[in-house]
């Protein structure tokens, strides 16, 4: 946790989006008044179970949201410009160039048709401008060699099939780096891979991230990954924020009931013999939610007062939470 | 105080192997020159005892899933014996195999692909007992009724469709169909996998209540490790088709002795991590199962490799008690190529 004496503009700030879909069973509210800031050079985490609305978020942020999804309000704002208020052809310039995402499904989100190499001149075409002296083909090879990939001029022309889980999770890696972008929003990034190579692909991002002075966002479910990579986590839980704060202070003690409650369903290689405690119910459904807590179902310490729509409170250092009773333990 | 159990493990095999053919069809047969066998298992031998949890962990290829399929006889073994309760049952015959299987039971990962869409929650749980128990309807009805209750669901949701259910309500359905039939031996390949944090802690406290409860003896295969070491009692680690370490759960994941373990569990991200913790000892894929490596099969991995260590393949030697490792580190001063 660093001292914030002096007010750092965030690179990227998001204000009471809300993002809606329309659905057979009514309306949706997948983000439901969210606010996040996301600081120049900081890896943040943001948590969350399905359906906590943490991917449909940054899918906001780079206008990916589609029919029958919309974002229904709320301001985006990324490196001194309004996002929601760019057309498709201006928002085209900053995807890929300024913001870059990767998914989690390697395997679907490459084009199995097309060889890695041509994937990444494709984006490079896409945003720099023909340079004589730099061809695309050698920042291409580049981005490969720099992602770990051995023998890239080999590699470049070979198709997706042909590379392992790990290695297209890398290649998808170098196609978002390709034009250096300033900020990268990285959704469940290795969830589909082994535990071994999980760790290979987290540490040569935060190698990458250091190397070329990125902004990370790592959208995971898995709360473990954030405290090893990220200084900051922000807990999400069906459609809202709940908390956010430094992971140390944050996963130590817990302010929102359904963050610990999250962190008692972990069970820790580190305290074996030790029960864990699970979250009773479900998450709520997303449709005709009432103005009220959307914990209060599960919440152990739930009250009266939970039966109001209940605001973010500020806890000091950092840390901010949805809860009446913050901290509060029965 | 407490009587010895002087029956035989529950399940146990031995030297078990199962070989993959990966051409197909005839022509298959005729044109695909070079390497085209899998070794999924390769000599395996556990035991499980009773009312015990045998954790089984390992990455993605590396013959989990096959060994539970062949401890099943779901798939056909191509070395070896499986022990169930004393008896042979490598080559039972149908009926045989039938009576057993009452036994022998299995919850798989997926709770959207595993429970069939067309059928109601009734049709799906009482599917085994109409198979093996020949009730009146109402019997059956109050059986399922009595197991749905058990596993946290409501008599009400007899007629619902899987469709109507979340995925950790459809997880539940999964245990009651295993359980049903009072089975004595259960296998979860995977079973918590694809659940939530949140879900599968539910899912957790229920399998083990429900084992104590059922005096049950359980597999349970896992790629996560937290996961298996809070529920084994003792813990096998499989890399390409070889148990590498097996030992009781606390010492496997608090001092493990096999390089490969060891990178397994420098890997696992962890909640209460420094952090710049280094987390990544291995480098390099898994190699492929078609052609895997000489000597020990980890070889090409190790951070400790050794010269004959790409020669000859290490045997699982115990440690201490109850505590065996495959690797050249721990075997003495044994010369490369000693089973020569």
């Amino acid at each position: 946790m660093t001292a914030s004496a002096a007010p750092v503009e965030p690179l990227l700030s998001i204000r009471d989006l809300e993002a809606h879909f329309q659905t057979q069973v009514g309306l949706v509210k997948a983000v439901d008044g969210v606010d996040i800031d996301i600081f120049p050079g900081e890896c943040a985490g943001v948590v969350g179970e399905s359906g906590s609305g943490k991917s449909v978020t940054f899918l906001s942020v780079l206008g990916l949201v589609r029919p029958p999804g919309w974002i229904a309000g709320g301001s985006i704002r990324f490196d001194g410009r309004e996002l929601t208020a760019l057309t498709r052809r201006e928002l085209r310039r900053v995807r890929g160039k300024e913001i870059a995402m990767t998914f989690q499904d390697a395997l679907t989100s490459l084009n199995p048709a097309l060889t890695v190499g041509s994937q990444i001149l494709e984006v490079l075409r896409e945003h720099t401008p023909a340079d004589g002296a730099r061809p695309a083909e050698a920042q291409a090879l580049e981005m490969l060699s720099l992602v770990g990939i051995p023998e890239p001029a080999i590699r470049m022309r070979q198709y997706p099939h042909e590379f392992s889980g790990g290695m297209r999770q890398r290649i998808m890696i170098a196609i978002a780096l390709a034009c250096r972008p300033k900020l990268l929003i990285a959704d469940e990034p290795t969830s589909a891979l082994d535990v071994t190579i999980q760790a290979q692909v987290l540490d040569l991002l935060m190698a990458l991230r250091h190397r070329l002075g990125m902004t990370v966002v790592l959208i995971t479910h898995d709360l473990g990954l954030v405290a090893e990579y990220c200084t900051r986590v922000i807990v999400m839980y069906a459609g809202q924020v709940v908390e956010q704060g430094p992971t140390r202070s944050v996963i130590d003690d817990p302010a929102h009931p359904y963050t610990r409650g999250l962190i008692g369903s972990i069970p820790r290689l580190s305290r074996l013999g030790e029960k864990i405690r699970p979250i009773e119910g479900q998450v709520p459904e997303l449709v005709r939610l009432a103005d009220e807590c959307r914990f209060r179902a599960r919440c152990p310490v739930a009250e009266a007062r939970c039966g109001a729509r209940i605001p973010m409170s500020d806890l000091g250092g950092g840390r901010e939470a949805r809860c009446v009773r913050p901290g509060g333990r029965r | 105080m407490t009587a010895v159990d002087v029956r035989p493990p529950l399940v146990e095999t031995r030297s078990l192997g199962k070989t993959f053919d990966t051409r197909k069809g005839l022509f298959g047969r005729l044109l695909v020159r070079g390497r085209h066998l899998i070794q999924a298992l390769n000599n395996v031998n556990l035991t499980v005892d009773r009312g015990t949890t045998l954790g089984l962990i390992g990455e993605s290829g590396c013959g989990k899933s096959t060994l539970a399929r062949v401890l099943l006889r779901l798939q056909e073994p191509s070395r070896g014996r499986i022990i169930f309760d004393g008896e042979d049952i490598t080559e039972a015959g149908p009926p045989r195999m039938r009576e057993l299987r009452r036994r022998m039971q299995i919850i798989f990962q997926d709770p959207y692909a595993s429970l069939n869409p067309r059928k109601t929650v009734e049709q799906i749980v009482s599917l085994p007992l109409r198979v093996h128990e020949k009730l009146a309807r109402k019997a059956t009805r109050d059986r399922v009724a009595d197991m749905l209750e058990r596993v946290g669901l409501k008599a009400a949701h007899l007629n619902r469709f899987p469709h109507q259910f979340s995925g950790g309500q459809r997880q539940r359905i999964g245990v009651a169909r295993a359980l049903i039939l009072k089975p004595e031996f259960v296998i979860c390949d995977e079973a918590v996998s694809a659940l939530d944090v949140s879900i599968q802690a539910q899912i957790l406290h229920l399998l083990q209540e429900l084992g104590r409860d059922l005096k049950l003896t359980f597999l349970f295969i896992s790629h996560n490790l937290s996961v298996v070491g809070y529920v084994s009692d003792r813990v096998a680690v499989m890399y390409l088709g070889e148990v590498v370490e097996i030992g009781p759960a606390r010492a496997m994941l608090v001092d493990p002795r096999h390089p490969y373990t060891q990178s397994l569990l420098a890997a696992v991200p962890r909640l209460d991590a420094a952090s710049g913790r280094r987390r990544t000892l291995l480098s390099g894929d898994l190699p492929s199962p078609l052609d895997p490596p000489s000597g020990c099969r980890f070889h090409t991995r190790c951070p400790h490799v050794m010269a004959h260590c790409r020669v000859a393949a290490p045997p699982l030697g115990e440690l201490s008690a109850g505590h065996s490792v495959a690797c050249h580190l721990y075997s003495g001063q044994r010369p490369a190529g000693e089973a020569s």
